[in-house]
């Protein structure tokens, strides 16, 4: 007798109690990046927001070029520029609320600045004084993230928090195209989605995780698709439209703020500049596909739908342009300084209370500073 | 001075060169990790290999550290030998479930039948002025690991012998790369026939009378330059390299302690459960009578590894090292 001629001895379908959990089709991403720009949609946009976004943007890339510069000047130990991603990180801090958390990644230094932190402040762990330069409940911005996609289950422990606290706070968590390959990435959208917690996953692809490209890093249509196996909706949005990935970042805030649950979005954008001052890009990409992105700059975007609307004229171009470099000056001046730095720090934050094994290394390096007449 | 035969090389050129040998010799070796490939890894201590022996042997491989190693080990129980690069010490991290559960255990939980000769090189220390997680002395967790050998070069000709040593050993290797060192260079003829250093075996670097310096990786050259100002103090210092922490030398070590009378050890990972313990006590149980003084450590501070700007008054130098000799006379002034 055939397996097949014993009746009853398998199905061919799963039991009854099994139910397939959602219809896909409503989590699915669009086959296309979402646009705005040079589009119907831009009429509808809030030009008092389209202007916000355009003075942020101009006032990012100045910051990106000033970071770039301090490496340079050896002012910065490293800077990994976002300089081409500012639509993605001036939008992520401009969607949220003031009592909603920021958990930003390593390349992610202008989203926390957008988001009203002190540009040197934010420049700390870079410069190399301190490991994070700012109290992360002071704007509700986590310590800036080395290691890649470990603060994305963090974001969603700190949303599912909140909301059994009953507030009514949402995390934004961002993550470059590379990062989702992690563990921690299955696991937090895993986590976020069976928790419903209140998280929007931004992830900005940006074609290269230094020097790997997006096709061997996932066989996946896009990255948005990923969020369909764990039961969250994903949308795929054009990077460099910063209204665009306003738009849909605010929806998904919205969404997650009424009790949705989690987002996943992918911003299709491009890293313009190295990937930080010790990286060889010349290596693994050519100029022709760099100067393509560049004519699809999110500036020029928006500055030619601005101006062509009549929304934006030369006066409002260049005040925007002034503000930056205002910003740039005041940036360059204080960076400049060097930074007064106390050796006996090492010890200051290790525990709560410090160990006797920690006194004892402190009064160590007390005696040596002293004897070398280096005495703070 | 004469002009020598060799061209000087940098350590990075030797782990390179070593690599490619041992991929010529034995197509079962594979190296795959983040960057390896076309950008030669971040250090381009894979430089050249994906050119020469193709994508499908010298992988980039998607960004995740468990996957990586946990592919590796699946890899080797079919009969490869890979190479895993881990980018930095810190990065290391995500892999541990799987370095621990299963890469250092499988010959043992298969009674043998299943060994897995997978390298791990992982680039660790600090003293480069890297930010945050890429500094991380790690080499107490791994030697905490039983089932795992764990080897450190210090000289660009002994990073060439041990990674092929690595690659050739039947077992699970965590080869640890002195970052600050990746660039020092020695008298090292990469066009010779170049000789592979059995795993296990410690060295001394520089012989003396007074005291023993027991060190490894980044800190041997901390521990000449000590060995040298030392001389003007009266000491005449022994400086033992280790280069491989598991298995260990104690037969190298112990001679030279009771050659000497006096220990220290010197290494930047944190002292408290870091190996200078395990060290002094191994010293100490096999030594005791021939000892004048206690088994000293000059360790890095027990911190999470400071900010760069911070970094010099962690790590030690040449007045720690001094410091502790001065110290092993504690007996005499007593
Ligand atoms: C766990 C971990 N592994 C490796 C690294 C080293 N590293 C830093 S950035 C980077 C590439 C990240 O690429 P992606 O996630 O696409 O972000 P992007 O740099 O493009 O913003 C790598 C491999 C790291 N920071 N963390």
């Amino acid at each position: 007798m055939t397996v097949m001629e014993q009746r009853g001895a398998y199905r061919p379908s799963p039991p009854p109690a099994w139910q397939p959990r959602t219809d896909p089709a409503p989590l699915l991403p669009d086959a296309e990046p979402y646009r705005v720009l040079g589009t119907e949609a831009a009429a509808k946009a809030d030009p008092g927001l389209l202007r916000r976004l355009y003075a942020e943007l101009v006032r990012g890339r100045r910051y990106n070029a000033q970071a770039t510069a301090l490496t340079k000047q050896g002012r910065l130990a490293v800077y990994p520029s976002s300089t081409g991603q500012e639509a993605c990180e001036v939008a992520a801090a401009l969607v949220l609320q003031d009592r909603d958390w920021l958990f930003p990644s390593y390349r992610d230094t202008l989203a926390a600045v957008a988001r009203g932190l002190d540009p040197v402040e934010a420049l700390t762990l870079l410069r190399g004084d301190w490991h994070t330069g700012y109290d992360p409940h002071e704007h509700r911005i986590a310590p800036l993230c080395t290691p890649l996609a470990t603060q994305l289950p963090h974001a969603v422990g700190l949303a599912h928090a909140a909301r059994l606290k009953g507030d009514d706070v949402v995390a934004l968590a961002m993550v470059g195209d590379g990062g989702t390959s992690e563990g921690d990435f299955h696991e937090a959208l895993n986590f976020a989605a069976v928790w419903q917690a209140p998280v929007v996953f931004l992830v900005q692809n940006n074609g290269f995780a230094i020097s790997v490209p997006l096709a061997k890093q996932t066989a996946a249509p896009s990255l948005a698709h990923k969020a369909v196996g764990y039961g969250m909706p994903g949308r795929l949005v054009d990077g460099n439209d910063a209204a665009a990935v306003h738009e849909v970042l605010a929806d998904a805030v919205r969404h997650a703020r009424a009790g949705g649950g989690p987002t996943l979005v992918e911003a299709i954008t491009y890293r313009v500049e190295a990937h930080t001052n010790a990286d060889d890009a010349t290596r693994y990409r050519g100029d022709a596909e760099v100067d393509a992105w560049r004519d699809h700059d999110p500036i020029k975007l928006l500055e030619h739908e601005l101006t062509t609307r009549g929304l934006l004229d030369d006066a409002g171009i260049q005040a925007a342009r002034d503000a930056a470099e205002t910003m740039a000056a005041d940036l360059r001046e204080r960076m400049n300084q060097d930074p007064v730095l106390d050796p006996m720090d090492l010890f200051a934050h290790v525990y709560a209370e410090p160990t006797p094994q920690l006194l004892e290394q402190r009064a160590q390096l007390q005696a040596e500073l002293e004897a070398e007449g280096e005495t703070p | 001075m004469t002009t020598v035969a060799v061209k000087p090389a940098t350590m990075a050129q030797a782990l390179t060169r070593a690599m490619r040998d041992a991929m010529a010799a034995d197509p079962t070796v594979h190296v795959m990790g983040e960057d390896v490939g076309t950008l030669g890894g971040v250090f381009r201590v894979t430089d050249g290999l994906a050119k020469e022996f193709g994508e499908d042997r010298v992988t980039d491989t998607p960004l995740a550290e468990a996957g990586i190693l946990g592919t590796a080990v699946g890899m080797a129980m079919y009969g490869l030998r890979p190479v895993v690069e881990m980018q930095f010490d810190a990065f290391a991290y995500p892999a541990f479930e799987q370095l621990i559960s299963h890469v250092a255990r499988m010959r043992n939980r298969t009674r043998g039948t299943m060994p897995l000769p997978i390298t791990v090189r992982v680039p660790y220390g600090g003293g480069i002025g890297g930010v945050e997680h890429h500094s991380d002395s790690s080499e107490a967790y791994y030697l905490a690991t039983p089932g795992l050998h764990v080897v450190t070069p210090a000289t660009v000709a002994d990073a060439y012998g041990l990674l092929r040593a690595a690659i050739a050993s039947d077992d699970p290797v965590v080869f640890l790369e002195p970052k600050r060192l990746y660039w020092s260079k020695d008298s090292w003829n990469p066009d010779e026939p170049q000789s592979v250093e059995p795993i296990g075996r410690a060295v001394v670097r520089r012989s003396g009378r007074s005291a023993t310096l027991i060190t490894y990786g980044p800190s041997v050259p901390v521990c000449l330059e000590a060995a040298e100002a030392a001389r003007a103090e009266g000491w005449d210092l022994e400086v033992v390299d280790l280069r491989s922490l598991v298995p260990f030398d104690d037969e190298t070590v112990c001679a030279s302690v009771r050659r000497t009378g006096r220990a220290v050890v010197v290494h930047e990972s944190g002292g408290f459960g870091g190996p200078g313990g395990e060290i002094a006590a191994r010293v100490t149980e096999r030594c005791f009578h021939h000892l004048e003084a206690p088994v000293l450590r000059v360790a890095g501070f027990d911190i999470p590894y400071p900010p760069p700007m911070l970094e010099r008054h962690h790590l030690p130098g040449v007045d720690r090292i001094l410091d502790a000799v001065g110290r092993l006379q504690w007996e005499a002034e007593s």
